[in-house]
């Protein structure tokens, strides 16, 4: 395989087995999505909104900041003992840096949402049986953008001091059109609507995708050098 | 391929500034197969930075590195290959063991049997037996080997290492300088940067200073530490 | 240590005293432009049928939402030009784009609010143009946080400008998604600054009021790069 790919892989097993032996991002950012799908449940006065007209909403929103958790934490531990510096030194193509790094964040959001998911089903109490495949790919679809920005603004906001909330400030405004898209396209897929009342959307989602990952792609070389 | 002369590494009137602040001023120096150049100077002298351009890690304001006679540069990772660094950190992962840190360098730099590699740099450096515990659980000078492990395992032609003796107690610096040696004597060129003359004095087989971000003095180290050091301090308070 | 002189001309507190003092004068003749602009919309435009009096801050609020787009986009592009040339000049002035930016865009996102609430009833509504000066604004904000954050010149500089471009880039997914929603979901009979079908002596005031601003914008700026210029002069002096 090309050696740009084999060192991208070799860096998002490295952060994915440090994280499985960590845990702290993958623990925190499922707490916090329960604990968001639960406010959100509680919150609603059941007589005057149905769930199915909050529930994607709920959905995504809670996707939407545990992703910003457990992205935060990708470039923290690049930060404890200087490792990203062992990174940078190596013969290690900053392009394979950005996929390896993008690769381990999709995997950690990935999985938030999977432990997210069936929460939602239990306190929304939505009958997923036939919109499931279609919210998984939406899911997928919108999660590779915003994770991309997420890649990118995490290098930065690490080396600044308030690297928590720096994060979020600069990644949010890159969150709402993949999120306006999925919520569309949930809601739809919830209604059991036809396809073609999303394809906007999910064009939308699509390119999305492939103008940010590209740029991020491009663009990460100027952030970690010095 | 070295170069016909040995030389490993070469720097051609480097400058590095931040802002308005000259950090390196014209510094030209070059490290051959089995040089070991001590640099001292005092802090803020510009040191750390210097290793970090040398390494590749920063790009330098004007003049060039040269690493086997190509020019260093961020878009062509390859020219790092021959170099290995040695920080005042530590450049390990907490949640690694450090056969696992030493195998994850080994793998960034193609190695073909990662693991075995990692094995042999850290038994090169006494640490096989602990090969299986964390970072966090060692003292600064067993971490100071397990870095030095990681930076050798893939074969590098010269070792930069930044303040490497500090915080290191006597056997353990002295452990640190046997291995150094070693190395040495089967070819590694070393550039060692300290504001710690006495213990890198009888490692060096040259010296200089670095001082202002100027290079002052480069010569053979030759005659007792006693003997240079009031020269040093004229240099660098002058 | 010495001063290092780089391919930029050489910073000193006289030239951004020049540069400020032009800023100045530009800005003047603008606010007097937009004062006039204001008599123009009152005196000689005429009203609109279906909004009456009400639809005059169009005059002033589309302008504002103008010189915000046109100030996000420079700080884009002066960021990629930065990154491709790695002018200081640039940066500065990218700096003093943002800055600008987020003055006008938090002007129009306050005074548009406090007109519609007695006007129309409602503070907001989700029209293209307020939530797009909605959405630079947010991106304003996080550029000059993240510029805030970062202390090195070079990595701050480096820094904005990938975040400048990113920004820039993501204006027409806002804008595509704006569409999209509000097609798919008709609004009620708004009552909002909407777009008449503009007779001449309209667009005759709404032309002018944009070039007003633009000067207006184009001031400011000057005003704040020449600030920059002056701190940086600072800087090198004091450290030389």
């Amino acid at each position: 395989m090309p050696e740009w790919i084999r060192l991208a892989l070799v860096i998002a097993a490295k952060d994915v087995r440090a994280e499985l032996r960590s845990k702290t991002a993958l623990l925190s950012a499922t707490v916090f999505a329960s604990l968001v799908l639960v406010i959100f449940n509680f919150a609603r006065d059941p007589t005057a909104l149905s769930a199915t007209d909050l529930a994607p909403s709920a959905l995504w929103v809670t996707f939407a900041f545990a992703a910003m958790v457990a992205m935060n934490r990708s470039f923290t531990v690049e930060r404890e003992h200087g490792a990203l510096d062992g990174l940078l030194l190596a013969p290690v193509p900053s392009s394979a840096l950005f996929a390896g790094k993008l690769l381990a964040n999709l995997a950690f959001v990935a999985a938030v949402e999977a432990v997210a998911l069936p929460l939602f089903v239990l306190f929304f109490n939505v009958d997923l049986s036939r919109a499931l495949p279609g919210i998984i790919g939406t899911a997928a679809l919108a999660t590779i953008g915003f994770v991309a920005v997420g890649t990118i603004f995490g290098a930065m906001a690490v080396r600044t001091r308030f690297a928590e909330l720096m994060l979020p400030v600069l990644l949010l405004p890159f969150m709402v059109p993949p999120l306006i898209g999925a919520v569309q396209v949930t809601s739809r897929l919830l209604a059991a609507r036809p396809l073609s009342e999303m394809m906007g959307w999910l064009r939308l989602l699509a390119v999305y995708d492939v103008v940010f990952v590209t740029l991020a792609a491009l663009a990460f070389a100027f952030v970690v050098e010095e | 391929m070295p170069s016909s002369d040995g030389g490993i590494l070469a720097a051609v009137s480097l400058e590095r500034s931040f802002g308005h602040v000259r950090v390196l001023r014209g510094i030209d120096l070059e490290v051959r197969r089995g040089d070991v150049l001590v640099v001292v100077g005092p802090n803020g002298a510009g040191k750390t930075t210097l290793l970090r351009v040398l390494a590749g890690l920063a790009r330098p304001s004007a003049g060039e590195v040269r690493v086997l006679g190509r020019k260093l540069e961020r878009t062509a990772p390859e020219t790092r290959r021959p170099i290995g660094f040695v920080s005042h950190q530590s450049l390990l992962y907490d949640d690694l063991t450090l056969a696992e840190n030493v195998a994850l360098a080994a793998r960034l730099y193609g190695m073909a049997r990662p693991r075995a590699a990692a094995m042999h740099a850290l038994q090169s450096v006494e640490l096989a037996e602990r090969a299986h515990q964390r970072p966090r659980e060692l003292s600064r000078g067993l971490l100071q080997r397990a870095a030095v492990a990681r930076a050798l395992v893939h074969d590098p032609l010269l070792l930069l290492l930044d303040e490497p003796f500090t915080g290191l107690d006597v056997p353990a610096a002295e452990r640190l300088r046997e291995l150094l040696l070693e190395r040495q004597r089967r070819g590694l060129g070393l550039l060692l940067v300290t504001h710690h003359l006495e213990e890198a004095w009888d490692l060096a087989t040259r010296v200089a200073v670095l001082s202002g971000g100027r290079w002052l003095l480069e010569e053979g180290r030759v005659g007792p530490l006693v003997e240079f050091l009031p020269r040093y301090r004229a240099l660098v308070n002058a | 240590m010495t001063i290092l002189a780089g391919t930029a001309p050489i910073v000193t507190l006289d030239r951004a005293r020049v540069v400020v003092r032009r800023g100045v004068i530009i800005s003047g003749v603008a606010l007097l432009g937009i004062a006039v602009v204001v008599v123009l919309a009152l005196g000689f435009t005429p009203v609109e049928a279906r909004q009456g009096l009400a639809q005059k801050i169009f005059y002033l609020h589309v302008p504002s939402a103008w010189c915000t787009l046109l100030a996000f986009s420079l700080v884009g592009i002066a960021g990629g030009l930065y990154l491709w040339l790695e002018d200081p000049r640039l940066d500065r002035f990218a700096a003093a784009s943002a800055e600008v930016g987020v003055a006008f865009a938090t002007v129009m996102l306050t005074t548009g609010p406090i007109w519609a609430k007695p006007i129309w009833g409602t503070w907001w509504t989700w029209d293209a143009r307020l939530t797009l000066t909605l959405f630079l604004f947010f991106l304003f904000v996080g550029y000059l946080a993240l510029r805030a954050a970062v202390h090195d010149r070079h990595e701050r500089a480096r820094f904005s400008a990938v975040v400048g471009i990113m920004g820039l880039l993501l204006v027409p997914f806002v804008h595509l998604s704006v569409y999209l929603f509000r097609t798919l979901h008709p609004q009620p009979i708004v009552l909002k600054p909407s777009e008449p079908s503009l007779p001449w002596e309209m667009l005759r005031t709404l032309l002018i009021s944009t070039a007003m601003f633009t000067l207006l914008y184009i001031g400011y700026v000057t005003i704040r790069y020449g600030i920059a210029l002056a701190a940086d002069a600072r800087e090198e002096r004091d450290v030389g």
